[in-house]
């Protein structure tokens, strides 16, 4: 799960990592009056769960609180399209509006788990600003690492041992390592799977500031951590992705034709692939996963259908846990109840096959059976071209 | 012969009188393998599937010789599971168990240093060794036994190369669901030099996905020592970046992850890579 920029930087605060004084707004009369509270120049930053937002034009800075009200006003409702939006983008509900401070040096912290080593690791780097990810690409001895020792967190000396080698200078050095440590100890306490302060700016004064953050928390934790879970914003996640997870099911909504039903979460991105290569695309990713039932195989068609997009529909089910007698009793009713136009591709294999075979062909529905992955993608992929297969 | 597992491994079901355990537990069963009993705590005494129930691993092991164990217990107590398991001296841990939290395995690695136990998963299928012991929730009748090892991050997946190897007439010496989580037990890297060991596995399957780099770590391996046939497949050709494809395991973030640079690191290493995942079965045919 994602968290906002402002969420994030509550937290943090909240362990010792200074933070500009700033204040979210959900209106333009709160964007004017956080201006006004905070006084002086402000920057108004756009509250999406997307990177690459300033050159999307969702960072502003404005020099008083009337100027802060009018680009509030732009930025509000907006759709704001960065390099990590995809082409739809996002709307713009909610700014963070913050002091400004005079940037000497911008730095780089975050953390990630390492999985060769199996533990979380700390890195660093005196490039900041930019994408870690271009950073570790173009010069990758800029980037400092210390790992994060299970019980232990990240150590006085390892924060210093990074904060030196990045050259912060000696009046800045102890308030890093604070930071460091803050940050470490927030991504242990949360379960985060991801913490990033990207730019970490040392001031002209010589103070330091998370001047960005960001978040990602484990799903599989949050069970233990009632209090995040509301901060979840729904509005930044696809509706039809928020609809599958209240049924359990994985679904990732793409921008093909093809409407694609699976279980398990491998073979569900190798029929992704497969329809690709079949010169077809999908329209998302669903794993029903391994336990499905009848009223689960319902939802999910359901929520496959509501893609205005999608031209035709393929299952692809290996019976293991889930039988294809149940999967063809969902899949039957489900075209049923939902009328369904949708031309359907069904390549069934595994326990109970012959049954489902059986339940498909004398449901009246018009079901294409498939044989194996290659023939059900090319039948699919001409469905969907309205060729008859 | 086989790796891991075979006719003389003792099968300790842990979460065992809960549903989904008590229905694999029963399938093994079927199929052939020893199944000693279980663990649930607070159930010790009772018997269940008519075989003992215990409260502890420890006790478990003592009263029954099991020499593994298989892990049912939901995400919040996995972790704990598979440590108590390690504490009893179960040489073999199969974790099934989907969604147990990072920070948990993170522990559970600490926890496992320097002891002999190997764990494989969590978040996986389990292992067989066809025609001689199941253990986990793969569906017995897709494999035949053979020469073919298969290893894989993906449970279904397996069964679509294992079920196409079968339909070939070939058979598979033991096929390993090594899970789709970031940190597991054992990796590719460990079930190949396995395979590459067993002088009954005559060829490999290696089934990988989108995220981590363990299936390059594998093929550096492969090429370095490897002269056995290995045939590949990487899921998630066209997965979006940044993305959790339904594993936890399976994201390609920034640079590092892609099904491409996977795909050609086993290239470069003499392993056969399927395009897609309907040829696996054929290709492995072309190189036995």
């Amino acid at each position: 799960m994602k968290i906002h920029e402002y969420q994030a930087k509550a937290i943090l605060a909240k362990y010792g990592v200074p933070v500009p004084r700033g204040e979210v707004a959900f209106t333009v009369d709160e964007a004017e009056a956080a201006a006004k509270k905070i006084g002086g120049s402000v920057v108004v930053k756009a509250q999406i769960h997307a990177g690459g937002r300033g050159k999307g034009g969702g960072v502003k800075v404005a020099k008083d609180a009337s100027e802060a009200a009018e680009i509030a006003k732009k930025m509000l409702g907006m759709r704001l399209v960065t390099h990590q939006t995809g082409p739809e983008g996002r709307i713009v509900q909610r700014l963070l509006v913050e002091e400004t401070l005079p940037i000497a040096r911008e730095l780089y912290l975050g953390i990630v788990l390492d999985r060769a080593v199996g533990k979380p690791v700390f890195m660093a780097s005196a490039a900041g600003g930019m994408e870690i990810e271009e950073v570790a690409a173009k010069s990758p001895e800029l980037i400092l690492k210390e790992p994060l020792e299970p019980g232990y967190g990240l150590a006085a000396f390892q924060a210093r041992s990074m904060a030196f080698g990045m050259g912060v200078e000696s009046e800045s050095a102890g308030a890093a390592v604070a930071s460091m440590i803050g940050l470490a100890k927030a991504y242990d306490a949360m379960d985060a799977s991801l913490a990033e302060i990207n730019p970490f700016i040392v001031c002209d004064d010589g103070k330091v500031y998370a001047l960005d953050a960001k978040i990602t928390l484990d799903d599989n934790a949050l069970y233990r951590h009632k209090d995040l879970l509301e901060l979840r914003d729904l509005n930044e996640e696809d509706p039809l992705e928020v609809e599958a997870s209240r049924f359990s099911l994985n679904y990732i909504k793409l921008d093909g034709d093809i409407a694609c039903m699976v279980n398990g979460a491998g073979l569900a991105m190798a029929t992704m692939d497969i329809v690709k290569y079949a010169g077809g695309s999908p329209a998302n990713f669903l794993d029903v996963g391994g336990g499905a039932n009848a009223e689960q195989i319902k939802n999910a068609f359901r929520i496959l259908l509501s893609d205005a997009g999608v031209k035709a529909v393929l299952i692809n089910i290996f019976g293991g846990i889930l039988r294809c007698d149940v999967l063809a009793t969902g899949v039957v009713n489900a075209a049923r109840e939902l009328n369904v136009k949708a031309p359907i591709v069904v390549r069934m294999e595994g326990t109970n096959v012959e049954k489902g075979q059986e339940i498909l062909k004398k449901s009246g529905f018009n079901f294409t059976v498939a044989d194996g992955m290659r023939d059900a993608a090319d039948k699919v992929v001409s469905a969907a071209r309205g060729v008859k297969a | 012969m086989s790796v891991l597992v075979d006719q003389n491994t003792r099968v300790l079901f842990q979460g065992f009188t809960g549903r989904e355990a008590s229905f694999h537990a029963q399938a093994s069963i079927d199929y052939g393998t020893t199944v000693i009993g279980g663990v649930t705590p607070g159930k010790g005494g009772m018997m269940h599937l008519s075989l003992p129930v215990f409260n502890t691993v420890a006790d478990a092991v003592k009263q029954t010789g099991a020499n593994a164990s298989v892990i049912f217990v939901p995400p919040p107590y996995a972790a704990d599971a598979i440590m108590e398991a390690v504490d009893a001296g179960v040489p073999l841990v199969v974790c099934i168990t989907e969604g147990i939290p990072t920070e948990d395995m993170v522990q559970v690695r600490e926890f496992m240093k320097g002891k002999p136990a190997r764990l494989i998963g969590p978040n996986c299928p389990g292992i067989i060794s066809p025609g001689k012991c199941k253990i986990g929730i793969m569906p017995a009748p897709i494999h035949r036994q053979g020469y073919v090892g298969v290893v894989s991050r993906s449970g279904t997946l397996t069964y679509e190369a294992v079920g196409q190897l079968t339909k070939l007439g070939i058979g598979q010496s033991t096929c390993i669901g090594i899970g789709g989580d970031p940190i597991i037990g054992t990796t590719f890297l460990d079930a190949i030099q396995l395979f590459n060991e067993d002088p009954d596995t005559h060829a490999m399957v290696m089934i990988g996905e989108i995220g981590g780099n363990a299936e390059e770590t594998a093929a550096a391996y492969i090429k370095a020592r490897v002269k056995k046939p290995v045939v590949g497949f990487i899921a998630g050709q066209t997965a979006p970046p940044g993305r959790r494809m339904g594993h936890a395991g399976a994201i390609i973030s920034g640079g590092s992850g892609k099904a491409e640079d996977k795909m050609k690191a086993m290239k470069d290493a003499g392993i056969t890579v399927c395009a897609t995942p309907a040829e696996i079965g054929e290709k492995v045919k072309s190189r036995l």
